[in-house]
């Protein structure tokens, strides 16, 4: 089966930027523009660009829209108000991941779902048959927009300054509707970097302008390339990986984006289950002593036994370290655990440490 | 470079005598990127034609070295250990092996720059 490449918006500058593009996700993507390290850096120092305009997005409205959000989502939509954000998954019956995403609440009737480009297809397929049975309707708006995500230090004044987007008061995992050039975009303040910074949601016209203002100011474009590093750093889990259909949010220590105590939601009873027994295998991170870079699918062995396998794994640029995240047995998933990873031929000694190798600053207050 | 020999995997070879120092070339390292990582092998190690040998590693993949000869490794660069970006300063310069070469008839079956430089489109 073949399918047509998709493009998003940027796609002509990304190109015209010489940008090393690839596909991703069933989009052609930018991974670098010139060197990923550069790239990486300019967003742990200064500020750098981001075309994320393949990302997805649904809204749900309705009179019933808050109660099916939770009866689909992991976390308690109940606990946010207007012009918040939370994050969480999306779960099959069997406590597997159909997706993790982002619920902003525009209002009490009505909630914008921001899901991975990888799963689009699938993940609205899933939506709309478990609304049937709601009050609710579902409007798939992937195609309407363009987004742009400008992340690190100087991400603020960017917007401010290079944008004419005013911030002020806005925390992390806040959103306000705002008119920009005649039209209602979203700002909010997230990312996937592990740094303070913004997306913007806007048509894709607009989201060009925005873009071609920041090239102009000299702002770093950054490929998918140093987004990975970026969020791998920091901790966050990327769906493919270390969520997956057979990895469940318990499984991958997320459990806390999971509301047990709310009333039922789609895969509650296998977390339940899964918390309370734990789970065969769980997330860990890895810090090995040599530069060797353990990366997806290498196995991790405790002596001779094969007991998981790696689900990213990096030389850090940060911290010039080779670390990764491993799913293994739960009986050498504690601190301090002395395991080994296979790397090629070699085995390569590694401890078992705290996932968030890298601490964000997010801008708390 | 004039007077190297070069595989269609972008591997070099510069011969002295009986000794091969294997590295990879200049577009090689082009196209890799920042390289972070050399996984070479160990002194004494046998090496044969056409297989891999190693690897060269850029942040985002893993690239197979593949021996353009075989032989048996006498050296492998130390500077690299520390400071694998060496590769992208001077890959001419920053060979990944030495290696003492069992059969120099190999090395026939390997392009020189002219030939190399046409594969790459230069």
């Amino acid at each position: 089966m073949t399918e047509e490449i998709k493009k998003t918006c940027l796609h002509d500058r990304h190109v015209a930027l010489g940008a090393l593009m690839s596909p991703f996700a069933g989009y052609d993507m930018p991974i670098q523009y010139t060197d990923i390290v550069a790239e990486h850096n300019a967003v742990r120092r200064e500020v750098g660009i981001f075309d994320v305009s393949h990302m997805g997005e649904v809204e749900v409205k309705g009179k019933e829209a808050a109660a099916f959000v939770n009866h689909i989502f992991t976390n308690d939509i109940r606990d946010i108000e207007d012009g918040q954000i939370l994050y969480g998954m999306m779960l099959y019956p069997d406590g597997g991941t159909v997706d993790d995403l982002l619920v902003y609440r525009v209002a009490t009737d009505c909630y914008l779902l921001v899901i991975n480009a990888a799963n689009i297809e699938k993940d609205v397929a899933w939506i709309r048959q478990h609304a049937a049975k709601f009050d609710v309707t579902i409007d798939h708006q992937s195609e309407r927009y363009g987004q742009i995500a400008i992340q690190g230090p100087k991400a603020e004044k960017t917007m401010n300054e290079v944008l004419g987007i005013e911030t002020k008061g806005m925390t992390f995992y806040t959103f306000r509707e705002m008119d920009l050039a005649g039209e209602t975009i979203i700002v909010s303040r997230t990312g996937y970097t592990g740094e303070d910074g913004f997306e913007v949601y806007a048509s894709p016209v607009l989201t060009c302008r925005m873009w071609d203002k920041c090239i102009e100011a000299g702002i770093q474009p950054c490929g998918l390339g140093c987004r990975d590093t970026l969020r791998f750093e920091a901790g966050l889990p990327l769906y493919g990986d270390e969520l997956t259909a057979e990895i469940s949010p318990i499984a991958a220590t997320l459990g806390m984006f999971v509301k047990l105590d709310k009333e039922d939601f789609i895969g509650k009873e296998a977390c339940a289950r899964q918390k309370a027994e734990g789970t065969p295998q769980k997330l860990v991170g890895l810090e090995l002593q040599d530069r060797a870079i353990p990366r997806h699918g290498y196995e991790v062995l405790d002596g001779e036994k094969v007991v998981g396998h790696v689900t990213t794994g990096y030389h850090s640029i940060t911290l010039d370290r080779s670390i990764a995240f491993a799913m293994v047995d739960r009986e050498v998933a504690a601190l301090g655990t002395k395991l080994s990873v296979r790397i090629r031929k070699k085995v390569f000694p590694a401890t078992v440490v705290k996932k968030r190798f890298y601490t964000p600053n997010y801008k708390k207050n | 470079m004039d007077g190297l020999y070069y595989s269609e995997s972008h591997e070099y070879v510069k011969v002295e005598g009986n000794l091969g120092f294997i590295g990879i070339t200049d577009y090689a390292q082009q196209q890799l990127g920042n390289v972070v990582y050399v996984d070479m092998p160990e002194v004494d190690d046998e090496v044969t034609a056409g297989e891999e040998f190693g690897a060269v590693e850029s942040v985002k993949a893993a690239s197979d070295l593949i021996s353009p000869v075989s032989g048996t490794v006498v050296e492998g660069n130390e500077a690299l250990e520390d400071e694998p970006g060496l590769v992208n300063k001077d890959a001419f310069a920053n060979w990944i092996i030495k290696v003492e070469m069992s059969n120099t008839d190999e090395l026939a079956n390997l392009m020189d720059a002219a030939a190399y430089k046409a594969m790459i489109g230069e």
